[in-house]
């Protein structure tokens, strides 16, 4: 390439850098509604069964002989783990609540990452991989969304927000700042490289709005750290960050975000592995609730797992891969302090395959009734581009 | 010029040494001369790999050492020993991170010190297609042991040898949790009512051989679940085979029926058909063409791997062969993208850090230019997600994230590691990129306004990330 032919390109891109409207504030703020959604995926298929306990249930006991101890009570059928007590505030309150024996359509292998595919395609997908996730599609269905309405946290790039819809992935770990100069010849050898292009355009997009947000939020920090729930959240851990990066995002521009907890495989030893996990959840749920302030009550967050595990124990103290499973949610816009779905029961002829709690609904109806609810998304979207083949049926009533 | 002509469209149908050096070594080196033809880059299979990594059973701290040293923390709580108990159980930690880092950095002097990296692109290969990680802390170091054991001496073998090894490695029967699984009605099992753990055989049959969609049943994963019964691992006797917990009776896995006799080789013998099933061939032909050549390789060449493990029964070096010898291996366009750790190691040959250089990195150093930036990345050294390892789809590590970690690297890292400073970016664009190098990069690395930029972005562009 000739020099002049360089400059002239660099001034193009001067140029457009500048008439961006990701340049501008204003249109930073348009965005097409105002309420939050969180999405939170557990991966690693988190038992149901010993989170929300079914102590009402008569089979209950004999199957769980040594992970029973610690319940809290909530609906005197229902017991609550005791690892997630810091957040018996907010079940009090209304902002907190769960969804028992409800699964994607995905049967049978029970396989982790074929079951995470389809938590996070939301559609089994007949005969080739879904490429793309349920939220990204959401995000094609509304107009007016921009690089920064949508946000996937954290070192992982998760299908739920892959696809053709813009979307910002970050991880609080990362940074970029480059001289003019040198951000321009990197516009330049990327430029042929449609990949390359778009992923460094938007890094140093995101690096800046970042480095924006982390000036004008110090003294959002303090008034977060005054939140006297904040107190049972002790952890500095990477799951705390990432809470606290979503709840920064989400107070700004961003409408939907997305990250993962990890650690609820818990084969072996189950009481001490999933009282951890647990304890990572407590502290993401009320470390965003405090971070988004006035905004958590437009807020609504699902935790949601790829398949329950088996009704009984394992010869280890732990659980295998099985079918039904819960879905937690919290959020200041949702209706909580309740255990939503039919209840199939524990006897062995009311399981699935004599082996797993059986599933009662898709789990995929109650993200569809919050969208739907919350965000005005039209039901022939959902049952078709969004959730392929899910019937919405009855409204549960999760919104409140 | 290679770039050239793929841009052209006029595709290379001959072997073609910056491709092979790029393709399926670990990159251009400034000390290193390229390959001339198929029979070079074989060779490379065969070389000796130096820079020792102990095995696990030579690897120190043991697990044992820290259980003892744990106990005896425990004791000392309270008593006029607890500081030194503390202090001696911080040792057996800060011991096993040293031996962690030393583990890293012999792995990357092997992609780094080769007159190729062939060998060490297959050795992160199967690493990766049959993923350990740690259960907890006290095994942190010991995953470059497993693979050092039962990968390394396989990789001009044969699959089943590999498969075996694997399945009766200590750290795969603790980390798919197979050490603790008992046949209901086994001795053990009956006495401890301890039951069954699918774990490693879902994974045996689903990542391991047949792969996900294979032909096979939740009745043959319980079945084999019950057949691996008795492979256990204990701290003080290591990897046995245990009788009392192995499932008495007949085991049917993909419609074989093994009579239970109860023994180590029975066990063996099934695995070893697994290994011939056709649909491992395909498998593993489609996992090593998706990782050297495309993340979608064409059928043709996949079949014809896959002949080739079937004809020869898994002989490894014969289906390396079957896919240098293809024509795609030489005629698909570099589309891939180096994985963080290829785009890092690639980069320090191509910077022509000496293998020593690399061991002697500071702990400190380690953590700040590799750890921490391959964390950033998205690929944290040895903790991918799951057992499936790292995403074979190239696109999903081109994120804006990803791609700042990348840049940030390249313009930083370079600095800091090479003690003589780093070098001419206009001389650098020809040591990294050699036929590679287009107009845009040679420009750029000229024009940059301080070396380590020019340099940096030589190693942010598309034609040194991509492969």
């Amino acid at each position: 390439m000739e020099r002049r032919q360089f400059l002239t390109r660099v001034a193009a891109l001067g140029c457009s850098a500048a008439a961006s409207p990701l340049f501008t504030p204003v249109a930073l703020a348009a965005a097409p509604w105002d309420t939050r959604l969180v999405v939170i995926i557990l991966r690693g298929a988190m038992d149901g069964l010993d989170v929300f306990r079914p102590v009402g249930d008569p089979h209950y006991a004999a199957l769980r002989p040594t992970l029973r101890q610690g319940t809290l009570d909530l609906t005197g059928f229902f017991g609550m783990h005791s690892a997630l007590s810091p957040l018996m505030p907010l079940w009090n309150r209304g902002e907190m609540g769960a969804v028992h024996a409800v699964s994607t359509p995905y049967r049978d292998k029970r396989s982790h990452f074929d079951g995470q595919d389809i938590l996070e395609a939301g559609s089994i997908g007949d005969n080739e991989p879904i490429r793309d996730g349920w939220l990204n599609r959401m995000l094609q269905t509304v107009p007016g969304v921009t690089g920064e309405t949508a946000f996937a946290i954290g070192r992982d790039q998760p299908l739920i927000m892959t696809g053709d819809a813009p979307a910002a992935r970050w991880s609080p770990e990362a940074e970029l700042s480059l001289s003019p100069q040198a951000e321009r010849l990197l516009s330049l050898i990327h430029a042929d490289d449609p990949l390359f292009q778009s992923a460094s355009a938007d890094a140093m997009r995101i690096a800046q709005s970042v480095e924006m947000a982390a000036q004008m939020g110090a003294a959002a920090n303090d008034e977060m750290m005054a939140d006297p729930m904040m107190a049972a959240v002790r952890s500095s851990a990477e799951h705390v960050k990432l809470a606290e990066f979503a709840a920064a995002r989400l107070r700004e521009d961003t409408r939907i975000a997305s990250f993962s907890v990890t650690g609820w495989d818990t084969h072996l030893n189950q009481k001490g592995g999933l009282r951890n996990a647990l304890g990572r959840l407590s502290d993401t749920i009320l470390t965003l609730r405090a971070g988004l302030g006035p905004v958590w009550d437009n807020t609504a967050v699902l935790c949601l797992t790829e398949f329950g595990r088996t009704a009984a124990e394992n010869g280890t103290q732990g659980t295998n891969h099985g079918t039904g499973g819960a879905m937690i949610y919290a959020g200041g816009a949702l209706n909580g302090g309740r255990i939503l779905g039919d209840w199939p029961g524990l006897a062995e002829a009311d399981l699935y395959n004599r082996r797993d709690l059986l599933p009662t609904r898709d789990v995929r109806a109650y993200p569809a009734w919050v969208m739907h609810s919350l965000m005005g998304v039209k039901r022939r979207a959902i049952e078709t581009a969004i959730f392929p083949g899910l019937v919405m049926g009855t409204n549960p009533r999760i919104v409140g | 010029m290679l770039g050239a002509c793929f841009v052209s469209g006029i595709f290379l149908m001959a072997f073609d040494p910056t491709l092979a050096a790029v393709r399926f070594g670990s990159g251009l080196s400034p000390r290193h001369d390229l390959p001339q033809d198929v029979g070079a880059v074989l060779a490379d299979v065969q070389r000796p790999f130096g820079f020792d990594i102990p095995g696990f059973d030579e690897a120190r701290p043991t697990i044992r050492d820290f259980q003892i040293a744990g106990s005896a923390r425990r004791k000392a709580e309270g008593t006029d020993d607890e500081a030194r108990a503390k202090q001696a159980y911080r040792d057996v930690r800060t011991a096993a991170n040293i031996a962690h880092n030393d583990a890293l950095q012999a792995t990357m002097a092997r992609h780094i010190a080769g007159p190729l990296g062939f060998k060490a692109r297959l050795a992160s290969f199967w690493a990766d297609h049959f993923t350990v990680k740690l259960r907890n802390s006290t095994q942190t170091h010991l995953v470059t042991p497993f693979v050092e054991d039962a990968i390394v001496p396989h990789l001009d073998g044969n699959f089943r040898d590999m498969l075996r090894a694997v399945v009766i490695h200590p750290m795969m029967l603790l980390y798919l949790q197979q050490a603790q699984s008992a046949g209901p009605n086994s001795v053990v099992g009956q006495r401890r009512r301890r039951g069954i753990n699918e774990n490693l055989a879902r994974e045996l049959l689903e990542l391991h051989t047949l792969g996900a969609g294979g032909p096979y049943t939740q009745s043959d994963v319980r079945q084999l679940a019950e057949l691996l019964t008795g492979l256990t691992y204990t701290t003080k006797q290591g990897f046995f085979f245990h009788k009392r917990m192995a499932e008495p009776g007949a085991e049917t896995v993909l419609g074989v029926t093994y009579d239970r006799v109860d023994s180590l080789a029975n066990i063996l013998t099934a695995i070893d058909d697994i290994a011939d099933h056709p649909q491992t061939a395909r498998h593993i032909a489609f996992k090593l063409a998706q990782d050297f050549i495309a993340d979608d390789p064409p059928a043709a060449m996949v079949d014809a791997m896959a002949a080739v493990y079937q004809r020869s029964g898994g002989d490894l070096l014969a289906v390396y062969s079957a896919m240098l010898d293809h024509p795609t291996a030489w005629d698909m366009p570099l589309r891939k993208i180096k994985t963080p750790f290829r785009f890092i190691t690639s980069g320090l040959r191509a910077l022509g850090m000496t293998s020593s250089e690399v061991v002697a990195l500071t702990d400190p150093m380690i953590r700040n230019t590799i750890v921490r930036p391959l964390r950033v990345m998205g690929q944290p050294w040895e903790r991918p997600a799951g057992p499936d390892g790292w995403p074979e789809i190239s696109e999903t590590w081109i994120s804006p994230q990803g791609m700042a970690g990348r840049i940030t690297w390249a313009m930083q890292a370079p600095r800091r590691l090479l003690q003589g400073g780093v070098p001419d970016p206009r001389d650098f664009v020809q040591t990294a990129l050699g036929a590679l190098a287009t107009q845009d990069v040679i420009f750029a690395a000229s024009s940059a306004e301080i070396r380590e930029e020019g340099v940096g972005l030589v190693l942010s562009a598309p034609a040194f990330q991509r492969s």
